[in-house]
């Protein structure tokens, strides 16, 4: 075993996953309670319920189906039961992660009532957690492996050292074939320009600005303010950060300092242009982010913190750094790795990088991250805009 | 030797406390991390960490700077080694 190998689930489709769930997914609001009762009868399967899923339309609802099927299909999923008020969108769902090639079973509750689908359901998720049960891990390289970052109630040692070891790591990472993910469009704001001169070609850099800008006039169509306490948080600001543009510098770290991005994705899009790192339009909103991200196939993330922000993910494994001393002290249960040795000069950012990758292939090889220790599972959709 | 506050790069106006209840009154040590110097800074407040001090006297309407860039402006009169946050510092956005 190589130093950057790692022990994964192989899936039908040749991608890794690093967990081995069974998801019993809604397809809408109506359909929690089913799913909740199926999770709760047979034991080890994952309901993953959410807010949506009623008369969105247009683009709002194609984000929708993107990210349910995403999440279906994510690699971390073995085998995944759909459950929707109704059987059209619900086929829709289950013929989407069907192109995964793996198990996927449809149920709707409009003729049947939640008892009779529950019931229905509950038999076959049972045939798919003792099927997904036997899956073994088998030896895979770091470039079977998708990462995502995304940076959560910063402060100032998040732009010192926390972001600056998600970077490290993607500048190592980068040259050997793994597939990375940052987003977070509105954090970007005073460092824009500095993103896309970061982009592979000025074609992919001149599309990031077009997200960017789209993503400004959202803010200034809808502001009541200049934002503050809302970009940057109350939290941001007890860290020390002032202002979004202070934010956006210290967010940027996260990819390193040679790295280029080589597309730009939309919310919750697959990544199609093989290995190297991607830009992805999301929210700055941790667990929206987080969502989309996985739901575009990624499957283990990198969250640096400043003041503490404890978000989890339920199929993808969030690993949670931290160069403020004080949050590595009081919060302790959070934190995966504790980097603010670099801020007293104890450490060098090139050791926290190489420890990044350490405990992330380590959680790749079935280390629970505390996150999913404490039972973390932010299932949060992306709305764009009201239903009809 | 403690490392009090940290500067990213030699251009910026403000740096970054990274120790807590650093004391206000008294010589701090800086470090700079783009050219590894160390330099000096009189604390005039309190400064919490991660929080930022001034290295130099900003006038109102300055612009700020911190890695090197612009991360908003002075909207009041702030002295070496004060305290620099959303008193005395706004964006430019938005």
């Amino acid at each position: 075993m190589g130093r950057f190998d790692l022990y994964g689930y192989r899936r039908e489709n040749g991608r890794v996953g690093i967990r081995n769930h069974v998801v019993i997914l809604p397809l809408d609001d109506l359909s929690n309670a089913a799913c909740e009762a199926v999770a709760n009868n047979i034991k080890g399967t994952l309901a993953l319920p959410h807010a949506y899923g009623r008369l969105q339309f247009g683009e709002d609802l194609e984000l929708h189906f993107r990210t349910l099927i995403g999440t279906g299909s994510n690699p971390n999923v073995a085998a995944c039961v759909v459950i929707g008020i109704e059987p059209g969108w619900t086929t829709r769902v289950v013929e989407g992660i069907a192109k995964s090639g793996k198990p996927v079973a449809g149920f709707a509750i409009e003729g049947n009532g939640d008892i009779t689908t529950i019931a229905n359901a509950s038999r076959k998720a049972r045939e798919f957690i003792q099927w997904a049960s036997e899956k073994q891990r088998e030896l895979c390289s770091i470039q079977d492996l998708f990462i995502s970052a995304k940076c959560g109630e910063s402060d100032t040692t998040s732009g010192l050292a926390s972001c600056p070891t998600v970077g490290n790591l993607i500048d190592k990472l980068d040259p050997l074939g793994a597939t990375t993910c940052f987003g977070e469009t509105s954090e970007l704001t005073g460092a824009e320009v500095v993103c896309a001169g970061r982009a592979a070609t000025r074609e992919v850099g001149e599309r990031f600005l077009q997200v960017f800008r789209a993503y400004q006039d959202v803010i200034e169509r809808h502001k009541t303010s200049d934002l503050s306490e809302s970009q940057p948080t109350k939290g941001n600001i007890i860290g020390g950060l002032t202002t979004i543009e202070e934010k956006a510098f210290g967010n940027l770290q996260k990819i390193g300092k040679k790295t280029k991005y080589i597309d730009v994705l939309k919310p919750a899009e697959a990544p199609g242009k093989g290995a190297g790192l991607y830009y992805m339009d999301t929210s700055s909103a941790a667990a929206e982010c987080v969502t989309l991200q996985a739901a575009a196939g990624f499957v283990v993330h990198l969250f640096p913190t400043g003041q503490g922000n404890v978000i989890g993910n339920p199929i993808e494994p969030v690993i949670k750094l931290t160069a403020n001393p004080k949050t590595a002290r009081t919060m302790s249960e959070h934190i995966d790795l504790d980097v603010s040795g670099i801020l007293r000069r104890e450490m060098t950012l090139d050791e926290a990088g190489d420890r990044l990758i350490e405990i992330t292939l380590r959680t790749c090889n079935g280390r629970l991250t505390c996150a999913e220790a404490l039972g973390h599972r932010e299932f949060v959709m992306t709305k764009l805009y009201q239903s009809a | 030797m403690t490392t009090h506050f940290i500067v990213h790069d030699k251009a910026d106006t403000v740096g970054v406390m990274v120790v807590e209840n650093a004391p206000a009154g008294e010589n701090l040590t800086g470090w700079i991390m783009e050219t590894d110097e160390t330099i000096t800074v009189k604390a005039l407040d309190p400064v919490p960490l991660g929080h930022k001090i001034a290295l130099k006297d900003i006038h109102s309407g300055d612009t700020i700077l911190k890695y090197g860039h612009d991360v908003g402006r002075a909207v009041a009169a702030i002295g070496k080694g004060h305290h620099v946050h959303v008193h005395n510092m706004k964006t430019k956005r938005w």
